[in-house]
């Protein structure tokens, strides 16, 4: 039994590492900007064709294989750099004040666009470029077989979570960000550049998302529509953690994948589901999420 | 209403009723934008709460399945008695996802409904021996209190009925938003805390408000799936429900005929675009949703009324 | 005194350590005019607030006349009798005031109608009527979130008493009005709360208002009643004047 188990429980923690990453985007740029960016999944999509198309690139020119690795967190930082500070000094800067329901709308009609210029740029076709996964080969303990490339998500997801909470604890822009989230009038009164640190934010969430996108290309590889699936992935696991929750969101990643593994032993049919179920389950109890309250104010 | 809108409301549906017989591919197109029509109607009374459904599409679906279904498994085929009878199911499927989802409000409200719709496109999709999966289910052509009918026939007296349809319920759902509840809704939104120490509950304010556009959204969705002779989990995929949101924003949500308005706009661009620029239609319509949004918020019927001249009144909504 | 109106029995809650309320027992009776008066952070608000459902002792019972309405929901409490007029005026900011007033009174007679206009001509003449009692009737049209402070109060009130309440609760009717404008204002309250008979009970920092229109006193401090009786009496009370006033 534990022969089954165990390389399903390793493949949810992996799938549960590229959850993480653009859940915690998503929640930590609702804790800064208190927007709910609805083409957050986009980034992820687009992080993912990214990094494919510049892999494929790279075995194609007869480049050495072992820069995929780096491509990955290149396409990513490329992605976050080209878009954050663009969309969120448009889009997103003209919804500060405005009702909740214009941040959807204007947020749902930039994700509408993405997804069509997706297709407009990357072709209709799934990308696979998986030179990252065979390169690390697989490792074999107890007669069980493990991927070493899901155990590089597993070890990274954990790295990121550190990360973060280095950062926003510790250095200096990090809290920066936290007094802003804090009390923005007071921020700016002393002098804070609140829209700065916006534009920092936003762009590191931008970067988380497509960091997953792109570490997700080896095993899953990327087509049409992912953005959509995995936005509204990104919200559920969110939402369950807390919106603005870090931890939250690696708790409820968690929490997802396993109930993901558990709907492929018990009830293959419904594992795209179980998230939402446990979505429903969650919010019925507790309805700001595992850690969240009505008027979160901590990252 | 007032003397003019009933006169521009009567010559409208005068237009509608009879360019189909001057150009009869016409039918279709304004059968479905009827049919979205409605589904943006039901849109359009939440965002007057300030809530935004983001996955509206699957009361659509709901109510094309539901008449899809009960003529496939019971043999059930007259036109009207299917349109009832779908419109029940989805009005009833609204209550039951409203009583969970009326507690929540702005992104969480859209978001959730988003994921609530997805988990139906799910559904519909792998449950082959019910829905018929990625296929979908034909529907067959409904017969008319006994008369056997020819596909031409029942297009034809579904249109017609789709457009009475439009109005009678129209006026209904005018009276209703001029009514005390219709103007807690919008209260709910203005003031949710007066209005619970007024002794009302904003959360069954929201739930009638939420229940009767489920209904309208299923009430399209039976009128489309027998239109088009088939349905498809596609009805309920989100980029259906974000189709629905902008119509109900582009026609304006201040009064009834903006979302038939958006919608019968919509189809008929899309008509048109079909052949060329097809690939980029969410493309068009997210770029369309944040014009409108930027520079028209009170969406094509407001422009129609700044170009008639007609001021803004007290209490009119925009976003 | 005779069956009260209100009736408080040793109503007790903290705040993060803050006792907002310490064993709060009071009696209002029918017809009466309480002012309620006592230093910042004492738990004039929290009293408030606890009357009327927005929040629940942790000790403690409320009264409204024979029913015990400690632990109703706010919307509950409204439909009782209890309406409350806020610091911050609370109205619906994008409708007109007469809107705002019809609403109410739809809400008392009944909210669920879904097919009859809420501009029908019984609530048209009802507020009508109310906003002409509170020297509104002018505004009548006006949209509600562009109306000046003072007005935006008494439209707050106008609100309240479309509710017809027992009893209306009144968190500082005059702040943020002007002086000039305070006397007039306070007029305008009594005359139409006369009129209709309305049991009130208002918090209150200005003492000449005090002293000019309240029946009685209570006097807050430290979350508990500390004297109550007559504003001339109690203005005399060294406790009082100490604590609350600010006189040595």
């Amino acid at each position: 039994m534990l022969q089954t188990l165990i390389p399903l429980f390793v493949d949810a923690l992996a799938s549960a590492a590229l959850i993480f990453f653009v859940a915690v985007g998503l929640t930590l740029v609702f804790s800064v900007l208190r927007v709910l960016n609805v083409a957050h999944g986009s980034f992820y999509s687009i992080g993912a064709y990214a990094a494919a198309s510049l892999g494929l690139w790279i075995v194609s020119a007869g480049l050495p294989d072992w820069l995929t690795f780096p491509a990955l967190v290149l396409s990513a930082a490329f992605v976050a750099l080209l878009f954050g500070p663009l969309v969120e000094n448009t889009l997103v800067r003209w919804t500060y004040g405005k009702s909740d329901a214009v941040q959807v709308l204007v947020t749902f009609g930039l994700f509408l666009i993405l997804e069509d210029l997706q297709k407009m740029v990357f072709g209709v076709q799934s990308l696979y470029q998986d030179t990252p996964m065979s390169m690390l080969g697989i490792t074999e303990l107890g007669g069980i077989v493990y991927l070493n490339y899901q155990l590089l998500l597993i070890v990274l997801a954990g790295v990121v979570l550190v990360a973060l909470r280095l950062f926003i604890g510790h250095s200096r822009t990090g809290r920066l960000i936290a007094a802003v989230v804090a009390d923005r009038e007071v921020s700016q009164a002393l002098g804070i550049d609140t829209n700065r640190m916006y534009t920092i934010a936003f762009t590191l969430g931008v970067f988380l998302a497509a960091l997953g996108g792109a570490m997700a290309t080896p095993t899953s590889g990327v087509s049409p529509g992912l953005g959509a699936d995995t936005m509204v992935l990104a919200f559920a696991v969110a939402a369950i953690g807390g919106l603005g929750q870090v931890e939250g969101a690696a708790i409820a990643s968690l929490i997802v994948a396993v109930a993901k593994v558990l709907a492929i032993y018990f009830a293959p049919e419904f594992d795209a589901v179980a998230p939402y179920v446990v979505m429903l389950a969650v919010l019925l109890v507790k309805p700001y999420g595992l850690f969240g309250s009505p008027t979160t104010r901590r990252i | 209403m007032n003397r003019s809108s009933l006169a521009l409301l009567a010559a409208a549906l005068l237009i509608a009723g009879l360019a189909p017989l001057a150009f009869p591919f016409l039918q279709f197109v304004l059968t479905i934008a009827l049919a979205k029509g409605f589904a943006a109607l039901g849109v359009a009374l939440l965002l007057r709460a300030g809530l935004i459904s983001l996955g509206h599409a699957m009361f659509y679906a709901v109510g094309a399945y539901a008449a899809a279904f009960l003529a496939k498994s019971l043999g059930f085929t007259d036109m009207m008695g299917l349109i009832v009878a779908a419109t029940i199911v989805s009005g009833l499927c609204g209550l039951l996802v409203g009583l969970f989802l009326v507690r929540y409000r702005a992104i969480f409200f859209a978001m959730l409904n988003l994921a609530v719709s997805m988990v139906v496109f799910a559904l519909l999709s792998k449950l082959y021996g019910l829905t018929g999966g990625t296929d979908g289910m034909a529907v067959a052509v409904p017969t008319l209190f006994g008369l056997t009918l020819t596909k031409e026939g029942s297009d034809t007296v579904l249109f017609y009925l789709a457009l009475v349809l439009a109005a009678g319920l129209g006026l209904v759902v005018h009276r209703y938003l001029k009514s005390p509840l219709g103007h807690a809704l919008s209260a709910v939104h203005s003031n949710e805390v007066r209005l619970e120490y007024l002794g009302v509950s904003a959360a069954s304010t929201l739930l009638t408000a939420y229940t009767i556009s489920a209904t309208l959204a299923g009430l399209g969705g039976a009128i489309a799936a027998l239109s088009i002779g088939h349905v498809l989990p596609e009805f309920a995929f989100w980029t259906q429900s974000g189709q629905l949101v902008l119509t109900a924003v582009l026609g304006g949500i201040s009064g009834i005929a903006g979302p038939f308005l958006g919608a019968a706009f919509l189809e008929g661009v899309h008509t048109l675009a079909v052949g060329t620029v097809a690939d980029a239609w969410n493309l068009i319509v997210g770029a369309v949703l944040l014009v409108v949004i930027f520079f028209l918020p009170r969406g094509l019927f407001g422009l129609i009324e700044k170009i008639a001249g007609r001021k803004t009144q007290a209490g009119e909504t925009e976003l | 005194m005779t069956k009260p109106l209100l009736r408080a029995e040793n109503l007790e809650i903290s705040f993060g350590g803050i006792r907002a309320a310490n064993g709060v027992s009071l009696e209002i009776g029918e017809g009466e005019f309480v002012a309620i008066i006592g230093p910042n952070g004492s738990g004039k608000t929290t009293f408030l607030n606890l009357c009327t459902g927005y929040i629940r002792p942790t000790r403690g019972k409320v009264w409204l006349g024979d029913m015990e309405i400690t632990r109703m929901a706010p919307r509950a409490i409204a439909r009782r009798g209890i309406a409350r007029a806020f610091q911050i005026p609370q109205l619906f900011a994008d409708h007109s005031v007469l809107d705002n007033v019809m609403l109410a009174i739809a809400a008392r007679r009944g909210i669920w109608d879904a097919l009859n206009p809420l501009d029908r001509p019984d609530y048209r003449r009802e507020a009508g009527e109310l906003l002409d009692l509170l020297d509104l009737g002018a505004h009548a049209d006006t949209i509600a979130g562009t109306l000046p402070e003072g007005l935006r109060k008494l439209a707050d009130v106008t609100v309240a008493m479309a509710l017809d309440p027992k009893l209306l609760l009144l968190d500082e009717p005059t702040s943020g009005v002007s002086a000039l404008e305070r006397f007039p204002l306070m007029d305008t309250l009594m005359k139409a709360m006369r009129t209709r008979g309305i049991t009130a009970l208002f918090v209150e920092h200005d003492m000449d208002i005090v002293e000019n229109y309240a029946d009685r006193v209570i006097v807050w401090e430290a979350g508990k009643v500390m004297a109550e009786g007559k504003p001339a009496d109690v203005m005399k009370d060294p406790r009082v004047l100490e604590n609350v006033v600010g006189v040595a």
